[in-house]
């Protein structure tokens, strides 16, 4: 027994990892309506910044606040330049072009920082949180600003105007313009907010997976499923869907005979496959009703 | 859906606008691109007659994929996973069972299309990304697959197997790359014409009519589970027999050879073939086999990001890729007729 609430609580701690990124998966879900396969190598790429704003000497809370603003503006540039006048082409092209701004991020930051491993500082502290030598300080700190996250994500957009006017724009186009809403620019807002949510999922995961080039990949998968899980139209349900396939992931790795490390993914994948068999929207995601 | 619809759409129109310029047009240039493949290989070297005949193989991987998005509308990241089994099948019985390699095509075909179609079973409930998910769980899953221990007897392993190379029959003339070019080229214009022919057929027309709105499908009678694993096996089928093919002309098939990395390759040569459209399969293998080549004598450090930046300038010059210029190409004629 008190090896499996071990491995829950340890499932947790990386749970929080996945629904970090998770949360900005949504994030651009719900403005653009694509899953955006450079959203890894964009929080990576931001995550680089704020190393080497901590190199020339920058605090960490300010080097924190300058690639936040870095990242924000950074989104929206790349939507503006390379995806807007991709609006019309189809689909497919414009997952395409995910793919080649992956390989564009991925090489440049190899080139500039190289691929060697770095550490990463934390703002938390490594000593074990309460007591227990399952969570460290970190990992606690990490779970906490991810729900803070959350939290401010949900005011945002239930209480604010804007926040309503993204979601009118993500929802029906057509009559959000009508009502005065520049949906093109709330697109980009959108762009700008999942960079930077993306950018805070990349500072609290660097210091566990240290910080290198491809260290994303592996982290965007969970990310991506986390979001699945969850249901692709709900923030909080990438929250859920996070922390259960940190758990999930842990208790096959302990459990199934003969899962090694390199299984753990696949199974876990499978495993998020049958509940999506069953409920095909997601846990908590809403089911859309289509006219013919 | 509907971006789909737009390409079909703007099709027919130009075919509308020009109808028996473009039938001769479409037709000259396939036979102008067949000699071209017919006779080229006699007079270059056998590198480059290996380039091609990976050219063709994975343009019958991009067509089968072409079938499955461009035709049934699904959409599918573990093309690698099918192509993986094709390889290992013909790996396996030639090595293992000395069977011939020319055999051993139609089996690793038919043990694909029935993978293919029990993966479809499941993933009839799933479509767009959760489809997408499902098809990349397969596709990570599939090395680790084949390392498994009890099965490393028959696949060798992370070693993998080494394949024997084939003379050509008959005591013909020619060199083993010559041959298997040839052999390549006989299966692929095969598994060409079956394809198209697929398509204009009744299960084709459903398949689109599944593509384009799967409610109005089944309420028009159509099979919509029925043709949907049917559409998966199909282009599992494909994908294995160039798989096999791949595993011939390469001499060696190993686990990490079919990671996602070959089936997001794959989805790129559909995407800058132009979804949908046959022909374009074959632009997009090019594509996706000396575009990297090409990055990397530009800068070996900067390799990706040229390969990016490369294939941004193809989508923003043609988003519905290939298929574009040659619509374009059509009118173009047909101006010229009228003038």
């Amino acid at each position: 027994m008190e090896l499996f609430t071990n491995q829950v609580l340890a499932g947790i701690a990386t749970g929080a990892i996945y629904a970090c990124m998770a949360l900005a998966v949504v994030m651009i879900y719900q403005a653009i309506d694509h899953l955006n396969f450079a959203q890894g190598e964009m929080a990576m790429f931001s995550t680089f910044i704020s190393w080497q704003l901590m190199q020339w000497g920058v605090p960490y809370w300010a080097a924190f606040v300058i690639t936040l603003a870095f990242s924000f503006v950074a989104g929206i540039a790349i939507e503006r330049i390379l995806f807007k006048p991709l609006t019309k082409a189809p689909v497919l092209t414009n997952v395409a072009g995910f793919i080649a701004l992956f390989a564009i991020i991925n090489s440049s930051a190899g080139l500039i920082w190289d691929f060697t491993i770095k550490q990463y500082p934390t703002p938390f502290g490594s000593a074990p949180f309460l007591g227990s030598q399952l969570i460290s300080t970190h990992q606690a700190g990490m779970i906490g600003v991810t729900v803070l996250l959350l939290l401010g994500l949900y005011f945002f957009f239930q209480y604010t105007r804007i926040g309503l006017a993204m979601r009118a724009a993500a929802s029906v186009p057509e009559s959000a313009r009508l009502v005065g809403i520049n949906t093109s620019w709330m697109i980009a807002l959108g762009w700008g907010m999942a960079t930077a949510i993306g950018s805070i999922a990349g500072m609290l995961i660097a210091p566990v997976v240290f910080l290198e080039p491809n260290m994303m990949g592996g982290v965007l998968i969970y990310g991506f499923a986390a979001a699945v899980l969850g249901g692709l139209s709900s923030p909080f349900g990438a929250v859920v869907g996070g922390f259960l396939v940190g758990v999930f992931e842990n208790l096959a790795g302990t459990y199934i005979p003969g899962v090694g490390n390199e299984l753990k993914l696949p199974i876990a994948l499978a495993l998020i496959i049958s509940v999506l068999v069953v409920k095909p929207a997601g846990l908590f995601g809403r089911h859309i009703v289509k006219r013919v | 859906m509907s971006a789909a619809e737009e390409v079909v759409a703007e099709g027919h129109q130009a075919v509308e606008a020009v109808p028996k310029r473009a039938m001769t047009l479409g037709t000259g240039t396939s036979l102008v691109v067949l000699a071209a493949l017919l006779i080229v290989p006699m007079f270059v070297k056998n590198f480059v007659i290996f380039q091609m005949t990976m050219l063709l193989i994975y343009g019958l991987a991009v067509l089968a994929l072409n079938i499955l998005t461009g035709g049934s509308g699904q959409f599918s990241l573990g093309q690698s996973a099918f192509y993986a089994v094709g390889a290992y099948t013909s790996a396996v019985l030639m090595e293992h069972a000395n069977i011939n390699y020319a055999l051993t095509i139609p089996i690793s075909a038919v043990v694909c299309f029935g993978f293919g179609y029990l993966f479809g079973k499941p993933a009839l409930r799933l479509s767009g990304v959760y489809l997408a998910l499902a098809t990349f769980a397969l596709a990570t899953a599939m090395p680790q697959l084949l390392k498994l221990n009890f099965l490393e007897h028959w696949t060798g392993g992370v070693q993998g197997l080494v394949v024997t190379k084939p003379d050509a029959p008959f005591g013909l003339p020619m060199s083993q790359d010559t041959w298997l070019y040839y052999f390549t080229l006989i299966v692929t214009i095969a598994i060409y014409i079956f394809s198209v022919n697929l398509l204009r057929s009744r299960s084709g027309r459903a398949f689109m009519a599944i593509r384009d709105n799967e409610i109005a499908a089944s309420s028009m009678g159509v099979n919509v589970a029925l043709y949907k694993t049917l559409a998966f096996g199909v282009s599992a089928g494909i994908t294995g027999v160039a798989g096999s093919l791949g595993a011939i002309a390469v001499q060696f098939v190993a686990p990490d050879s079919y990671t996602i990395t070959l089936a997001i390759s794959l989805f790129l040569g559909m995407v800058v073939g132009g979804v949908g459209w046959l022909p374009g399969s074959f632009v997009g293998a090019a594509f996706i086999i000396f575009v990297p080549n090409m990055a990397e004598s530009i800068s070996k450090g900067l390799s990706g990001a040229v390969f990016g930046v490369l294939l941004f300038l193809v989508i923003y010059l043609v988003p519905h890729g290939a298929r574009q210029i040659a619509i374009l190409g059509q009118q173009f004629a047909g101006k010229l007729k009228k003038n």
